[in-house]
């Protein structure tokens, strides 16, 4: 029986539906991740597990308790916000306490917890401080540390690293991912960075227009993604739109070229027009990793970036972005030069129907 | 003067009459207009009629009527700051938390803006008309109810009645200071206690008012100050008959009451002695409740 | 989130204390002719060349308080936010003296540094009084004036503008007055009409300097007339109104557009 459970969670506001009926089922010590672009329902469904907000209609239980109509106070859950939301008028230590004082908890197990906590986030000296002489990175630290300070059953992290700067994030992320398995504690967290979503969760729920568009682990979220939403917001996939010309085959035009795909194209038939997705790691120029598919074209623009060079090619309408490492002995490709993509067959992702 | 100036600093040809200009004229000002002539004051405050120091002035303080006059201003302009900083407090907290139509906030704060600027004369006409022997909230609460208040003790020209008629613009006031401050407590404050178990009243208790503390009392002895040198609304409804520490100074000022000028400068020493000390006790509380700030 | 009944209650409750005064001032000020409700009171008042003539003279020296008020603020804070951010504590403690010393206590020292027998001698001569009347009220104004072009000031980058005036070849009047100054104008203007708002009906200094001033013209009429009073008292709020409306209407724009 999972520990978290969301049974057609509906939001509306006024005679607006942000929420549709939303179904999870999360793990207990799971770390599952909300992802989707800003108005996709990630934050509003976690403030419904949160009790800020209140749920249409639908359920929410924790640990087969059904807590939809129970008061934040009284749910017992860590939570983690964007940023700013330590007490300004208290230290370090009265922050991580005041769970604790509001459990009312003995003065010596308070003092010991706070003790903890503040070796767990590895910031062991800086209780007497007040949050205003911390760094951005330090702050969220220490709200890791007082959400977690209470035991809470479940964790919710929202947006948490979206106010600091790349180089701390990424640190940071690995830290919260670290006190995570520690302790072993059910998580929730949402971001819009796909990069984060990828790197620190065991599932990914992608999410827009409040529904949720896939929910699967990294890999398959990454490597497989179910709809032309997800192939775009997870990662940068290119996406190509071709005219089925043989559905059997998998014989596909990308404008006046031709590619088949590894598999059938079922229930496709002739002159229907399908998006395709194209990893860039899974394109390289010239035939040398020996695809089937070959497609030629200009290049349209190259972008140095150190170890990688992307290169954006054109196909008639279509474009298409591929990585190529650097070679320090060979020039990168020049703009306008002629060149042949290539692919294997089964690279090739067909995802659901453009909506034109 | 600045024409010399650029002459002697030919390196830097404008700045310095800029700066000149700027700061000299201001600080003329500000000597001419505040400093001096409350200093003129204090200092006359120590001395006799030809000049050499004395006490005898700020003995001479020791007078039933005029302890008596401090006493009422210092009573009417507690009870009037508190009043104005509660109910103003409460009014700016419904209208930035209480989830009202949105049309209510503008609305409040314009007319705050009005009302607290409609102070003196006007407002003295305003409340006789309303609370005065023949004011319609009294004539309406005596065919209501059968009962003349005025029968029952209550007198506009008395401490209750100018402390009422303070209220009217000392509670726009509040609602002017507070409502940025009351704007300025982050949603994530709230939640985060709520999530971490606090009621409502522990988050009161334990953040929000201890955040708020120090513009709540930097506001109450603003409108203590306010209330307390305040002469215009109480004059025009009392005429001189109620004794306050301004309308005595006033009647001393115009020669009416006691022709020792020293006196007077003893009274007005006292005066900014108070305003003076409530806002010193405010920055210092202030730099003490403050040290999470910035 | 809920509805809550409390935010009502206070909400009316003030609403019924701050309308209440209005509207029985109002009334009363209708029922001057017996039986029945006219404007006779307004009539009269309006009709009084006192009241004109009162009236005139303090809409003159507020306006005279607030170009001079202007003229001395714009260049301080301009000065302190740019070139000498030192002195802004001493200048920021000195603008907020007018709300610790009354101000009856200032005309009181006023009345002692500049009488005839003095070194500067401002209350012998009309005018001398008037100009006296006039820095009194820029005193008063002080503290909304300078907040008022302070905040303006911090909402524009000073600094990047003077620097590109300054690039452009222009002189330092003519950065202040034709680069500065117009950016400020809304927060001027917001301090200027507070300042007639405030300065309009000022009693203590006007009546103890011995001006004719309206504020002493309404107390005047306030202990000798029953029924003018209450129509002076809704003209006051009018006039008082209108200064609020129009720093809305100038400043409403600007402050929403920062805002978001």
């Amino acid at each position: 029986m999972a520990f978290l459970t969301l049974e057609s969670l509906t939001k509306t506001f006024g005679n607006q539906t942000t929420i549709h009926g939303i179904d999870l089922a999360v793990e207990r010590g799971e770390f599952i991740s909300f992802l989707g672009p800003s108005g996709c329902g990630k934050t509003t469904t976690l403030r419904m597990i949160a009790g800020f907000e209140t749920p249409t209609s639908g359920t929410i239980k924790i640990d087969g308790k059904d807590v939809t109509d129970l008061r934040p106070n009284q749910r017992n859950i860590g939570m983690v916000f964007q940023a700013y939301a330590l007490f300004p008028n208290m230290t370090v230590a009265d922050n991580i306490a005041f769970g604790l004082k509001v459990a009312k908890k003995s003065s010596a197990e308070i003092t010991k917890r706070v003790k903890e906590m503040l070796e767990l986030i590895k910031l062991p000296d800086v209780g007497a401080r007040y949050p205003y002489q911390l760094s951005g990175g330090q702050q969220q630290r220490v709200a890791l540390a007082r959400a977690l300070a209470i035991q809470p059953k479940i964790l919710l992290l929202d947006e948490p690293l979206s106010a600091l700067d790349a180089k701390i994030r990424i640190s940071l992320r690995e830290e919260i991912r670290a006190v995570q398995r520690a302790l072993g504690i059910t998580t929730i967290y949402v971001t819009h960075d796909q990069e984060e979503a990828l790197s620190m969760s065991d599932r990914i729920c992608v999410m827009n227009d409040g529904r949720i568009e896939q929910l699967g682990t990294p890999f398959e979220i990454y490597n497989y993604p179910t709809t032309r939403f997800v192939a775009s917001f997870v990662g940068t996939l290119n996406i190509l739109n071709g005219q089925v010309l043989d559905s059997t085959s998998g014989r596909l035009g990308i404008d006046d070229q031709e590619i088949f795909t590894a598999r059938e194209l079922g229930g496709a038939s002739t002159g229907d027009t399908l998006s395709l997705a194209l990893r860039p790691e899974a394109l390289s120029i010239g035939h040398a990793n020996g695809g089937s598919n070959n497609l030629n074209g200009t290049i349209d623009e190259v972008h140095f970036l150190g170890s990688v060079v992307r290169i954006r090619v054109r196909f008639g309408s279509n474009i298409v972005s591929l990585d190529t490492f650097n070679r320090p002995h060979s020039a990168p490709p020049e703009r306008g030069q002629p060149v042949t993509v290539n692919f294997t067959r089964e690279d090739i992702l067909v995802l659901d129907r453009p909506a034109i | 003067m600045a024409q010399t100036t650029v002459e002697i600093a030919p390196s830097k040809p404008r700045a310095l009459p800029l700066t000149w200009l700027g700061v000299v004229p201001f600080m003329i000002f500000a000597l001419m207009f505040l400093i001096l002539p409350a200093g003129y004051l204090i200092i006359g405050a120590f001395q006799t009629p030809d000049g050499s120091f004395t006490l005898q002035n700020i003995a001479n303080l020791n007078q039933p009527t005029i302890i008596k006059a401090y006493r009422l201003s210092i009573a009417i302009s507690a009870a009037s700051a508190f009043g104005g900083a509660l109910l103003g407090f409460l009014l700016a907290y419904a209208v930035v938390l209480g989830n009202l139509p949105r049309w209510i906030r503008p609305t409040m704060m314009t007319f705050s803006g009005v009302a607290s600027n409609f102070a003196g004369v006007p407002l003295a006409f305003a409340f006789l008309a309303t609370l005065g022997r023949s004011g319609l909230v009294t004539a309406l609460i005596t065919s209501i109810f059968g009962i003349n208040i005025y029968r029952y003790g209550f007198n506009l020209l008395s401490f209750a009645g100018l402390t009422i008629t303070y209220l009217y613009f000392q509670i726009p006031l509040m609602i002017l200071i507070m409502t940025p401050a009351i704007d300025g407590l982050k949603r994530e404050w709230r939640e985060a206690s709520a999530i971490l178990g606090a009621s409502t009243w522990q988050y009161w208790r334990m953040i929000a008012f201890p955040i708020l503390w120090p513009s709540l009392l930097g506001s109450f002895l603003l409108l203590f100050a306010n209330a307390f040198g305040a002469i215009a609304t109480a004059y025009a409804l009392t005429g001189s008959s109620l004794n306050i520490i301004t309308i005595l100074l006033f009647a001393q000022i115009r020669g009416d009451v006691l022709h020792d000028p020293h006196l007077g400068y003893a009274l007005a020493l006292g005066m900014i002695l108070i305003t003076g000390l409530s806002n010193g006790a405010y920055i210092w509380l202030r730099s003490r409740s403050e040290r999470w700030v910035r | 989130m809920r509805a809550r009944i409390g935010p009502w209650i206070a909400i009316i409750v003030g609403m019924i204390y701050f309308l209440v005064p209005l509207i029985a001032t109002f009334e009363f000020s209708l029922r001057m002719k017996r039986g029945e409700y006219s404007f006779e009171a307004y009539r009269i008042v309006l009709g009084d060349p006192n009241f004109q003539a009162s009236f005139t003279y303090s809409a003159l020296i507020a306006v005279a308080a607030i170009i001079f008020g202007v003229l001395l603020v714009v260049p301080t804070a301009y000065v302190v936010q740019l070139k000498l951010p030192r002195l802004r504590p001493l200048v920021e403690f000195i603008t907020l003296l007018p709300l610790v010393i009354p101000a009856i206590v200032l005309v009181f020292g006023y009345l002692r540094m500049y009488n005839s027998s003095s070194w500067i001698p401002l209350t012998n001569s009309v005018r001398g009084t008037d100009f006296l009347l006039t820095c009194a009220y820029v005193t008063l104004a002080l503290p909304y004036m300078y907040r008022a072009v302070d905040t303006g000031l911090r909402a524009i980058d000073v600094r990047t503008l003077t620097e590109a005036a300054q690039s452009l070849g222009s002189s330092w009047p003519r950065i202040l007055f034709q680069v500065i100054l117009p950016n400020v104008r809304v927060a001027v203007l917001s301090g200027a009409f507070l300042t007639f708002a405030i300065v309009i009906g000022e009693f203590t200094m006007a009546s103890l300097l011995n001006r004719p001033a309206f504020g002493p013209y309404l107390q005047l009429i306030g202990a000798n007339r029953a029924y003018e009073p209450a129509a002076l008292a809704i003209i006051a709020f009018i006039i008082t109104w209108a200064c609020m409306g129009l720093i809305q209407l100038f400043g409403g724009g600007r402050q929403n557009a920062a805002r978001r």
